[in-house]
């Protein structure tokens, strides 16, 4: 299965996916605040660290090309031997095939764009939340996430894998308290650092399935290696997979926001956009999907599991989806669009429709990524148009309010004009997240749809609902960040990002256009399908249904229709309560959220805190410290050591010596100082008496 | 022809005096002055067996106990002439100040 | 008894004599005198040795110059006879006893420990002043030149010591 590694491919360059980040980071690292007090030195940074990433993708792209002069079969490319224990041998390799390079090229190429983005929106937000040298950190950390997630694709074991996977996590957590001294209106607050630390948490719980799976790996297999333990796997008792296959999930629903451990997705907003859109849309997010396609020879066995996990995958597609309808903040509406998408690919590859999933995923890359940046694109916008008034209106500025939230859609209105090739782009994204022909989301919709219907019906209709709310909560923010009047003075003074960030998303819009055409579902047209064949196994490549097809892409038309109806029709001014609210609880709902962060609370971490204050009050105060520690232990103590240790044995015994010896000497020295009677003559009589008795002595001898 | 022994017998007898001289006189002037016999009677000594070894090393030795000699005479009658200075009088049994 | 054992015998009893003259002289300048000729009789002992250098450095430097040093000192502190003092009584009685068990124990030795009694030829007189005295020069300026050196230094140090510790202190009175 594994072919060795001929010459005149670049196998050899593996390695280089990882280091190439891993220097950019360590220069801005090293130079990084030198270069940042140089005039030209905050853009080298940045281009330092895109180089980096665009550097990996450059080796990404000739891995693709070897393996395809491979024919598709695996390379296993040895870096290092990190673990022997036993027989337990953990090597760090690189694994190299189509399905790690897809995610590869995924991680890098959008990686690297939304780098080059992120040296225009980074200038300015570090400005205006009035801390420039933090630049430096921002990319030091984003380098730092390209290489943990180029250890997440390339490991060839689950513990390498892990070792990304925890990389990643922290570099989220990293970069959702970027600003951790405020909150996204940069008051002083410590939400951001909150929401790292619940990102954080709700992350570790999921970890524990993960880790919980590997145990029970090594616990049975003796290995984490891919191929042994897949082999392992077909002769071990239905019951281990499943089991194995089920902590797999709990960590997949933590890293890629599933019911129920989503909660965090949303708040992660906090850090800033490309980091919203890098790491909480189009890479790290997706490593859950990536686990369950890796591990697809595991979840073949076992339709029990795969049941779950598509079920798990439908229902938080339609959940995030509906509270998205409700969301004003337009980074909000996308965390739980995310969500929601994720949920789509969850669901494909637990119906063991692993192309599918990965052909959504990288789609999605594109235009989850596009409309997350062109959303940047907005906020900054607007915070140019509040930063130009506030300029001009000084003396008389008590007229608008002191705080102003820059991604709040209640704000904007209008912007199709202050605005225009933000629009166009946020349009492109919309459309391909929408699903509507031929943009992108509709072929990988259109195939996770195709197999709902064929594997389970309970998961088509869910699907297709969510595809509904897709649609609406999509044409919602349109109309209401685009079209109508403006609803705040900052909105009507919006100016038009710069090249720098405009750029890079073109290129995402393009490939939003046309990144359907990797998979086509066209009998020739099955690139992905036939390239990730050699990995996830044979697939059934599914002819395009026109029923399918045609039913989804009119639903989204309608609903679109629909949702012009609610809000671009009558566009509400500025204060004015949502539309929706007509639906009454239903739409409380999904403003708050279904109440699954009150419900968390109240279920679980309250009772915590309770445990916790009652551990620490009754427990550790009152017992540990007050009765065990200061009556038991230091009572003891004191006790032996004033009786025992001072009356007996330091003042009878050790000073009962030293001041007998002391005593003695003293006796001894009174006498004996008698012989020094200082006079020069009896000295002199007992040197003679010396030298009479030394004579003496030899003569006697 | 002398016998050796009767040279160093001879050192032997200077040398007792002398050291009577240091032990029984109070007078600092006449212990130095026997002290000086004593080194006397020693170089006598040395002489002798220097002539008796055929070997001019012994008279060397001389040559230098003289040399220190001389030096030693001149600083201890300066000490001598301080002690007088301070305490007006050179009676040795009159200092005691080491007395323990 | 020849001619040398009567010359040595003569001196000797000399010697004796003015040491014990010494020892016992109530008077610090008759004390000297008598050193003074110890010092001429032992030179005269060292010419018997056949050692003229050292018979003529004794004559100049003990009985010349370091003596005549002595008389100085006595005559300028005053310092001829000295008043009687109760203390150390028991020191008389027991220098003498120890003296006399030095001399016993010197004589034991001599007569029961030493080998064959060495006899000492008469200086050969055939023997060139001039060379004898080469002889020496070589020996001290090669062998002992180290020495020789270091006792000019010691030398030196006492004569600055001598200086600095009869010199008036500053601002004395």
């Amino acid at each position: 299965m594994h072919s060795e590694v001929a010459s005149g491919e670049f196998f050899f360059l593996t390695p280089w996916v990882v280091f190439f980040p891993l220097i950019g980071l360590l220069i801005n690292l090293i130079f990084g605040g030198w270069l940042l007090r140089r005039p030209w030195g905050e853009a080298l940074v940045g281009w330092v660290a895109s180089l980096a990433s665009g550097a990996a993708f450059v080796v990404s792209v000739l891995l693709a090309y070897s393996l395809w002069l491979n024919h598709g079969q695996t390379v296993i490319v040895p870096l290092a031997r990190w673990i022997q224990i036993g027989d337990l041998q953990i090597d760090w390799a690189f694994r190299v095939d189509t399905l790690s390079v897809t995610m590869m090229l995924v991680v890098a190429g959008v990686g690297t764009l939304i780098h080059i983005y992120a040296i225009g929106y980074m200038h300015e937000d570090v400005r205006y939340k009035g801390d420039p040298l933090r630049y430096r950190r921002f990319f030091v950390f984003f380098n730092l996430f390209i290489v943990a997630m180029m250890i997440l694709v390339s490991g060839d074991s689950y513990l390498m894998l892990f070792v990304g996977w925890e990389g990643v996590g922290l570099c989220s957590f990293l970069l959702i308290g970027f600003w951790y001294e405020m909150d996204t209106l940069a008051r002083p607050s410590w939400a951001n650092s909150d929401a790292a630390k619940k990102a954080f948490v709700a992350n570790r719980i999921g970890d524990l399935g993960f880790l919980l799976a590997g145990f029970l790996m090594f616990w049975y297999f003796r290995s984490f290696q891919f191929d042994q333990v897949f082999e392992a796997a077909r002769q071990a008792p239905p019951e281990l997979i499943i089991a194995i296959t089920l902590f797999l999930l709990v960590g997949v629903t933590g890293k890629s926001a599933q019911i129920p451990l989503y909660v965090w997705l949303p708040d992660a907003m906090a850090g800033p956009t490309p980091v919203s859109a890098l790491i909480h849309a189009a890479t790290m997010v997706t490593a859950g999907v990536y686990l369950i396609a890796r591990s697809a020879e595991l979840y073949t066995l076992v339709p029990e599991a795969q049941y779950v996990v598509a079920m798990i995958g439908a229902v938080t597609a339609l959940f995030a989806a509906t509270i998205a309808v409700g969301q004003y903040d337009i980074k909000k509406v996308l965390a739980y669009s995310t969500i929601s998408q994720l949920g789509f690919m969850v669901a494909a590859v637990g119906m063991g429709a692993f192309v599918a999933g990965m052909f959504h995923l990288v789609t999605h890359a594109f235009f989850k990524a596009l409309l997350f940046l062109s959303a940047g694109s907005v906020i900054l916008g607007l915070e140019r148009g509040h930063h130009h008034l506030a300029h001009h209106s000084h003396g008389h500025d008590e007229h608008h309010e002191d705080v102003f939230d820059p991604g709040d859609m209640r704000n904007m209105g209008g912007l199709r004009k202050r605005m225009p090739i933000t629009f166009w782009l946020y349009v492109i994204g919309a459309l391909a997240l929408a699903g509507i022909f031929p943009f992108a989301g509709f072929w990988s919709k259109d195939e996770i749809l195709l197999d709902a219907r064929l594997h389970s019906p309970t998961v088509y209709v869910l699907l297709s609902l969510a595809a509904f709310f897709t649609a609406f909560y999509m044409g919602r923010q349109i109309w209401m960040v685009f079209f109508g009047e403006p609803r705040h003075a900052a909105a009507a003074h919006a100016e038009e990002s710069k090249p720098i960030i405009t750029i890079p998303l073109m290129v995402l819009a393009a490939l939003s256009i046309v990144g359907g055409a990797l998979n086509l579902p066209f009998k020739g047209f099955h690139h992905l399908g036939h390239w990730l064949e050699y990995t996830v196994g044979e697939v059934k490549a599914l002819p395009l249904d026109l029923g399918v097809a045609g039913l989804s892409t009119a639903l989204a038309l309608v609903t679109i229709a629909v949702s012009w109806w609610v809000y671009g029709r009558r566009p509400s001014g500025a204060g004015q309560p949502d539309p929706l609210r007509r639906l009454g609880w239903i739409y409380t709902g999904m403003a708050y959220k279904w109440f699954v962060d009150e419900g968390y609370w109240t279920v679980f971490v309250r009772p915590y805190v309770r445990l916790a204050h009652f551990l620490r009050s009754v427990i550790e105060d009152r017992f540990w410290h007050d009765w065990f520690h200061d009556t038991v232990l230091v009572g003891t103590y004191n006790w032996l050591a004033h009786v025992g240790m001072n009356r007996y044995a330091d003042q009878r015994g050790i000073d009962g010596f030293a001041n007998w010896l002391g005593e003695f000497t003293k006796r001894v020295s009174a006498t004996t100082r008698r012989v020094q009677n200082g006079f020069v003559r009896a000295y002199a009589l007992s040197i003679l008496l010396g030298v009479v008795a030394i004579l003496g002595y030899l003569i006697l001898r | 022809m002398i016998p050796l022994n009767y040279y160093v017998l001879l050192s032997g007898i200077l040398f007792t005096i002398g050291a009577l001289g240091v032990l029984l006189r109070r007078n600092p002037l006449v212990m130095f002055m026997s002290i000086e016999l004593m080194l006397n009677s020693a170089n006598l000594a040395m002489v002798a067996f220097s002539s008796a070894l055929q070997q001019l090393n012994g008279q060397i030795f001389v040559f230098f106990v003289i040399a220190v000699a001389a030096a030693e005479v001149a600083v201890g009658l300066a000490l001598i002439v301080q002690i007088f200075k301070t305490k007006h009088t050179i009676n040795v049994d009159e200092m005691s100040n080491l007395r323990g | 008894m020849t001619l040398d054992l009567i010359l040595f015998l003569v001196l000797a009893v000399i010697a004796v004599a003015s040491a014990l003259g010494m020892l016992l002289s109530r008077n610090a300048v008759y004390s000297a005198l008598f050193l003074v000729l110890n010092f001429v009789t032992v030179a005269a002992f060292y010419l018997l040795l056949g050692a003229p250098l050292i018979a003529m450095t004794q004559v100049t430097v003990y009985a010349g110059a370091i003596m005549v040093l002595f008389l100085f000192v006595i005559m300028l502190l005053g310092a001829e006879q000295l008043g009687p003092t109760g203390v150390l009584p028991w020191q008389r009685p027991l220098a003498i006893v120890l003296a006399l068990m030095l001399i016993i124990e010197i004589g034991y030795l001599l007569i029961a420990r030493s080998p064959a009694v060495s006899l000492l030829s008469p200086p050969p007189s055939a023997v060139n002043t001039t060379d004898f005295l080469r002889q020496m020069g070589e020996m001290l300026f090669n062998e002992y030149l180290l020495p020789f050196e270091v006792t000019s230094i010691l030398l030196l140090v006492a004569m600055v010591g001598a200086i600095v510790l009869t010199k008036p202190e500053k601002g004395g009175r």
